[in-house]
Parts: C-alpha cells; structure tokens; sequence
C-alpha cells in the first residue's frame, strides 16, 4: 500500500500557500530591515506604496512584469517538458542580436506596427536558436540542459559584447550599444490606459510589449493543456517512459519544448529594447532569464499564476527602487537581499509549509481534502 | 499459557480522511508464526509501519512483551526487538554482506574495528539459524534468495526477537521460497516469533500458526490456520465468495498473429537478458510466460512492443514481419494491431499526475479522433473515458479525477480498457494483476478470456503462476533468458516450479 496523501482544496492549494510563503518571505525579510536599524513596517509601506501608490509606480510595476511574463512563461514551458531551462538570460540577450539588426534595417522605412512583427519573429528565433543547440545536445548526446544553457548564457554574453563594440554600435560612438532606434522601432506606451482610472505620469516605459505578454501566456496556456503537442510535452515531463511507451520521440519533444521556451525568453528582450531605451546596449536583460524561473516556480508553472508572480516581482523591482532611494540605510542590496528570500521561500521551499496545511485541514474538515469519496469506494 | 509477544489494542490511524486503520485490536504469541492477509489497501502495511516506527497511531497501544511500548522510530522498535524484512530489499548493492548486516549498527568509530567485531557474531548467528552466507560476498553477486537471507541477518544481528516479513516471496521461486518457510520454521523454534503479510493464501496454509485477515482499514477475522480453509479466507478477505480459478471453455485456436522470431535483447549495461527465443501466439488463445522475475521477460516484452531496441530478431504480425533491431517505434506497431499493457503501470503504462481521461489516449493521442487539427478534442476524449469507465467499471467514476487517486486494481483497468477497446489483433500483458485487489484480478481475468474468445491472440507474462497456470492455453517458462520448456495448463506447480528454477528439462520430467 502506499501512502495515501491529502489534496487540498484549489484555493488553498494555488492562493493560500503561496500566501503562506510570501508572508513568511516578507517576515524574514522584515528581521533583516530590522538589523540594517531601519523600520521593516515604514520599509514595506514604502516598498507597496512605490509600486502600486501612484500611476507612474504602477507603469514601472507592470514594465518589469512584461519582461517577466516572457521569461516565466519560458521557463515553465520547458519545465512542462521535464527540462529545466536556465538559459533564459541568455537566449533573451542573443535576441537582443535579432532585435537589433531588424530596428536598425527597417527603422527609418517601417512604421512600428510592422517593424514590431518582425523583431518579434527575429528575437523569437534568435531564443530559439539559441536553445536549440543544448537541445540538441541534450536529446542525442545526454548532455545535461542545465549545464549547457548555463554555458550558453556566457557565450551569449560573450556574443553580444562582441556585436556591440562590433558592427552595432555606431562607427564613431564610445558607447558599446546601437544607435537610438527612430520612431519605427519604437513601442507605443500604455501608460494612457493607466491614466483612464484618473493617475498621472510623467514618464514610465510600459508599453504595448506587455499585450503581447498577455496574449503569450493565453497561447502557452492553450498550448500546454489544449494540443497535441503540449500533452506530449506533458507526457514527457511527467514520465519519459511512458512517452517513449506512447510512442513520441524523444528528440523530437525536447528540441520543440527547448525551441518555444527559448523563443519565449527572446521574446522578453522586446520590452527593454524597443520598448524602454529604444537600443540595444550591453546587459539590458540584467538578471530577468533567473528571476523567470522564480516567477514560473511561484506561478506553479500556469500562465495565470505566472502573470500574478511576474507583478509581485515587478512589484519588488519597482518598489525597491523607491525604497533604496527613500531610505538610505538599505541600499540596493538589500532589494536583492528580499528579493532572494521570496525566491527562497516561494520557489524552492514552495512545500515547506505544505504539510503543516494539509494537517490542518485534515483536522478541521476531513471531507475537505475530499480524500473518503475516493478510497473508500475502490473496487 | 502463551504469552503475548506484542499487542495491538484500539489501533487507530486515519490520512486526511482515509481511515487506513480503525480500531485494530490483535494479539501475537511469542514463538509462533503469525499470518496477515489482506487485500492492497487493506491496511496491512500500515499497520506494520505502525509496528515499526515510520507512522505513530492516532490512538491505541501497543505492548511489547506485555509492556506497554512507546515507538516513535524504527530505532525504538529496534531496540524493542522488532526486526523487519522489506519487500524490497533495503541493501547497498556494491557492499559485502559484513557491511551490509552492520550498516548503521557500527561499534566503533573506525569501521575495521567493528567488522572484525561483527563478523564473528554473524558466523554464530548463520550457525545458530542455518543462514549460511558468505560474509565477503558482495550483494549485487548474489541471488535474490540468499540476499533475502542478508536481510534477515541484518534484523537478527540488532537482536530481533520478533520478525515482520512484508510479501517475502514475491521475487523467490517456488523452490526458494520453501527454503525460506524451512528457515522460519527453525526460527520459530528457536523461539523468535514472526509476522508475515502477504496476499498469498497457499503460503499462510502453509507455514503459519495464526491468520488475521484485514479489511479495508479493519481487523475482521484471526483463525488458527488448521481450522481454517483458502476458501474461508478469500470470502473474509473480500467480503463476499469469490471465484480463485476462472472458469474458461476450449481455446479455438487459429491461425498464427503473432510470431516472434529470433529475437535477442540486451539490458543497458549490455548484459543479454533475452538470448535468442522464437515463439508463436495464434488467434483464439492465451499464451502466458511464467519465470521468476529478471529472466528476461521485461526486457521480451519491451522488445515486442517497441520500447526497447533488440539486438536481433523480429515479429511477425498478421504475417508481415517488423524488424525490432532498428528504432522500432511503439507507434507503428500499435498502428499494425498490437497492444501493450505495460508490467509497471505507474511509470510507463500511465502518467498518474493526469487526469484520469488524458491516460485513456496516451499512446492513443495520433488518433483523429481525439483531434481536431493541432489541438485535442476535449469532448470526444471525455466522452470516450466516461464509456470506459462505465464498461469497465472504474471507480470512482470521474474522468477528471487525477490517476494517482485510483486504488491499483481501478489504475490497471484505465490501462486495460484504454487497449482492449482499440480492437487489436494482438494484446500483451505483463504482470495484469500485480498490486490489484482479488476483486479486480476476477474481472481482469474474465475480461482477458473474453478477448481470448473474440478470436483474439493474447500474451501473458506474469511472475504469478497461480495466474498463469488458470489463465493460460499454453505455458511457456522463461529462465535467464531462454525458454526452457512449454507445458499445457495441466503442468503441475512443481513441474514448472523445476523448469523456472533452470532445472534441466529431462529431471523434471521425471
């Protein structure tokens, strides 16, 4: 027999727990204000009050959201496979390549809504390509995929250094990045949508990148539980044996998994580039590929929960910001400090308080865990 | 008067709002051989992991010796002189069986100390008990049998007064698992007492004193095994009477369906485990493979139905040959009529974090049916898994259910209806009944005869020959990796128990 375990309800089990982690998070992180000498109460009011208390706090939230949302939805396509893909930072920053060479082909004769199609396709397929490589390697030569796209993020960054002090930058400029993209490679912003609910803004890069954030989760959503392919995938991930007993081909399924994750995180450089400096300069994606895999982990790899973990990180991004600049004692290393505790505590603790719940719910309602319907009745 | 070895009074233990055990009351007496049998789900094993240490009741007592006993570990149950033999053996493979028996039991700090300290206790130990084993052998070298043995050793060795053995006879043949009843029986009369669980009920007729009999969470029955008859303890088991032999007519066997033609295979390490065997399955009857489990029959059937690659050889179906050497694809033999119900259901015959309709098409999921364009049609898969459940009747009926939550004997049959409802020419079978309760093996019986009378060929490899001696048209025994012999259903127990222990043919024809 093995051991029965209790469900837990769906609220509890994709809104309370990861509550639960977050509130723990923001505890500890609260000791650690304390120990700098500042307030942790005055420090999180600050920290809610940057990110959501005015619009333009608001516009910069959902602007690190956008990038994200890409870099989530990567990670958890791939993991929907089995693959643990964290190579985001690096087939995001290659895209940047793409990105680059299409604005400045087609900037002074597009105009934006079809300059856009197009660097959505070359960053798309710069990702793509670049993890298709560890793919490769990964399905016909064992290669471990963790150790090749952390490989691949250094050669990535490597790649760009040498494109940007290269042929991108400008002949007579100092500067390792391209030239101001002109106005056909650049993003409409939606902070007007913003200021319809009556806030204002003076400046803020939220833009129309974070749409196509929206409409990716919906087709990640509608690819992992509603094609062919993505129960494929599923199969795989959950069990390789029972894919290869079901007939799908291994190298096939992880080089397409490996193919969308990464077109997904070059999708990401969209935001940053045409959507926010309006070029491509050196590290733009700063750190986003490693925050994805802590948004798709807290988002339990569902694009819905991945949209709600993007904001709460784009949140801490935001105000972090305002905090660091409102109280000096905690400088930016501390925002990195509390970030790290929530990627602690909601990615790779997510079960560490999911025990604890499941007793306690077994204890004030057995029903609740549903459990006596299904053993009970077995033939 | 006896005395009690251990008490159970008011066991209770429940998980979320399953009551695995209720109200357990039982009462084991020193020096005898104490028999648990029940149904997978029962309750048996938990109750035993009760007993020693890895769960803690909800309520209830237990006393050992007559004291009442606190166990909160497998180290508290230790130190009581509770010894427990795992189902699956709990041994470090690339160690000699010196430091297996010590593990975690070391005396000194520097481990040359302890051995030379442990082996002489483990040679008075083989003595006493007639486990004779190599103290230097290394466990992986050695046959399940004797590492079984080790096993005991190892609960001996910690002062085990009182021995739980958990299905010990599930990886042994017939002839080994005699040589394990004899070595209880000395046990017995050296004064240990033994609990034993298992689901076979010709073992506890055999070797036990006393029989408990659980059902599903509760202790229903304890019968001195002399006054006692299988038939008795099946109907308590389940409930109700059930049938232990299927009835079955004639087999009709026709033409030839499946033909398997000089077919080699070899394990990851590129250890021969099927070494050059043909056979033929006909239309209208059940071949069954019988042998002790690792001869070969995994990796025979994983050959057969594509998932792994052989060295040599081919199967012909419906008289077009498939070539199995190169990247023969499941796929494509599921398309030429043959199905596959894989011996691990849990791994690779189901995915058990789906729901359960997304594992009615898994192998399945090319079909047009279950498509349309490039995305699955929901409905229409539903639709199917809700008939299946209904004409199988799976329970809990709800195809959204995830698999996981379906007791073992519901899982195989989401896995048996999902390939017998494809109509396939050919159906293979590993293991159809392990961990599934005696209700649902008569079912799955029934329905294995029923394809067999539909004119279909069907292949049965089964390390149950209680299954495969009823089930079967025609027995072929398997033993490292060859197939020694072929019998009819009439092949006595014996007679096949010789041919699967590798005996030659011409001693156990006589």
């Amino acid at each position: 027999m093995s051991t029965p375990y209790a469900k837990l309800p769906a609220w509890a089990d994709y809104g309370l727990i990861p509550v639960i982690n977050l509130a723990v998070a923001f505890v500890v992180a609260g000791f650690v204000v304390l120990l700098v000498g500042e307030n942790p109460f005055r420090a999180a009011a600050v920290l809610v009050e940057g990110a959501f208390g005015r619009g333009q706090g608001i516009a910069f939230t959902l602007f690190y959201a956008t990038t994200f949302i890409f870099s989530g939805l990567s990670v958890a396509v791939a993991a929907h496979c089995g693959l643990f893909n964290i190579g985001g930072e690096g087939q995001g920053y290659i895209a940047g390549l793409g990105i680059g060479i299409v604005c400045l082909a087609f900037d002074s004769v597009l105009p934006w809504w079809l300059t856009f199609p197009l660097a959505i396709i070359a960053a798309a397929a710069m990702g793509a390509l670049w993890a298709l490589i560890p793919a490769y390697l990964q399905a016909k030569r064992g290669s471990h995929i963790v150790i090749t796209t952390i490989m691949f993020n250094f050669i990535a960054a490597s790649v760009m250094v040498y494109a940007l002090v290269g042929f991108l930058k400008p002949a007579n400029s100092m500067a390792p990045q391209t030239r101001t993209f002109l106005d056909g490679a650049q993003l409409p912003k939606l902070n007007w949508v913003i200021e319809l609910f009556g806030a204002k803004i003076r400046s803020a890069p939220f833009n129309i990148s974070f749409l196509l954030a929206l409409a990716m989760a919906f087709l990640v959503w509608v690819l992992i539980w509603r094609t062919k392919l993505g129960y494929e995938m599923r199969t795989y991930g959950h069990s390789p044996k029972a894919a290869r007993y079901a007939g799908i081909s291994e190298t096939r399924i992880i080089i397409v998994a490996m193919m969308i994750s990464g077109a997904l995180a070059g999708m990401m450089a969209l935001n940053p580039t045409m959507g926010d400096q309006h070029n491509v300069a050196l590290e733009f994606v700063s750190g986003a590929g490693f925050v994805g895999i802590a948004v798709a982990l807290m988002g339990r790899l569902h694009p819905v929960g991945i949209v709600l973990a993007a904001i709460l990180f784009g949140m801490l991004y935001q105000g972090g910001a305002e905090l660091a600049f409102e109280m000096p004692a905690i400088s930016r290393d501390m925002i990195v400090i509390i970030q790290g505790l929530v990627i602690l505590f909601a990615g790779a603790l997510e079960h560490m308080f999911r025990p604890y719940v499941q007793a306690l719910f077994a204890s004030f309602s057995p029903r609740s865990v549903g459990m006596e319907a299904i053993k009970g009745k077995g033939a | 008067m006896a005395q009690a070895a251990i008490e159970l009074i008011g066991i209770n233990k429940s998980f979320g709002a399953v009551r695995a055990n209720r109200d357990i009351n039982l009462e084991i007496v020193r020096g005898t051989i104490h028999g648990i049998v029940g149904e997978n789900g029962a309750g048996k094993s938990t109750l035993m992991s009760i007993l020693y240490g890895f769960y803690q009741a909800d309520s209830g007592e237990i006393r050992v010796g007559g004291q009442p006993a606190s166990i909160k570990s497998p180290n508290d149950a230790i130190a009581l002189g509770i010894g427990m033999v795992h189902q699956h053996f709990m041994l470090v493979d690339n160690f000699t069986v010196l430091e297996n028996v010590i593990l975690g039991a070391e005396s000194d700090a520097l481990l040359k100390k302890s051995i030379a300290k442990a082996r002489s206790e483990l040679e008075r130990l083989e003595r006493e008990y007639g486990l004779e084993v190599d103290p230097d052998a290394i466990i992986e070298e050695l046959p399940v049998g004797l590492q079984q043995r080790v096993e005991i050793l190892k609960a001996l060795y910690r002062g085990a007064e009182i021995l739980i053995l958990d299905e010990p006879t599930g990886v042994l043949t017939p002839a080994e698992a005699d040589h394990l009843f004899r070595i209880l029986k000395q046990l017995k009369e050296q004064g240990k007492t033994i609990l034993l669980i298992t689901h076979k009920l010709r073992e506890i007729m055999a070797i036990t004193d006393t029989v408990s009999v659980m059902r599903q969470g509760t202790m229903v029955a304890t019968r001195e095994t002399k006054k006692t008859t299988v038939e008795e303890l099946a109907e308590l088991m389940v409930g109700r009477r059930v049938l232990l032999r299927v009835e079955k007519g004639e087999a009709e066997a026709g033409g030839v369906k499946l033909a398997v033609k000089n077919l080699t295979v070899k394990d990851s390490r590129g250890v021969t485990m099927v070494d050059d065997i043909s056979f033929d399955v006909r239309a209208g009857e059940i071949v069954g493979i019988a042998g002790v489990a690792g001869n070969g029959q995994s990796e025979m059937l994983e050959a057969i139905s594509g998932i792994r690659r052989a060295v040599s050889g081919s199967v012909m179906l419906d008289g077009k040959p498939i070539d199995l050497t190169g990247a023969a694809d499941p796929g494509e033999l599921r398309d030429r009529g043959l199905a596959h119900v894989p011996e691990d259901r849990h791994h690779v015959g189901l995915v058990l974090a789906f729901e359960e309709n997304e594992n009615s098409i898994l192998g399945y999921h090319d079909d047009p049916r279950y498509l349309k364009g490039p995305f699955l049609n929901i409905d229409a898969i539903r639709d199917d898994a809700k008939d299946r459940i209904a004409k199988y009747d799976i329970r809990p009926a709800d195809c959204r259910l995830k698999t996981a939550n379906f007791s073992g004997g519901n899982q195989q049959k989401i896995v048996l209806a999902r390939e017998m409802e494809q109509d396939p020419g050919v159906l293979i079978v590993g293991q159809p009944t392990r961990g599934v309760d005696v209700g649902a093996i008569e079912f799955i019986h029934k329905r294995l005869i029923a394809m067999r009378d539909q004119g279909k060929a069907v292949l049965v490899v089964s390390v149950e020959l209680d299954e495969i001696r009823s089930l079967s048209d025609r027995i072929l025994v398997m033993f490292a990796g060859r197939i020694v012999g072929e019998r009819g259903p009439e092949a006595t127990e014996g007679e096949l128990g010789l041919l699967m222990a590798g005996v030659e043919r011409q001693e156990a024809a006589e």
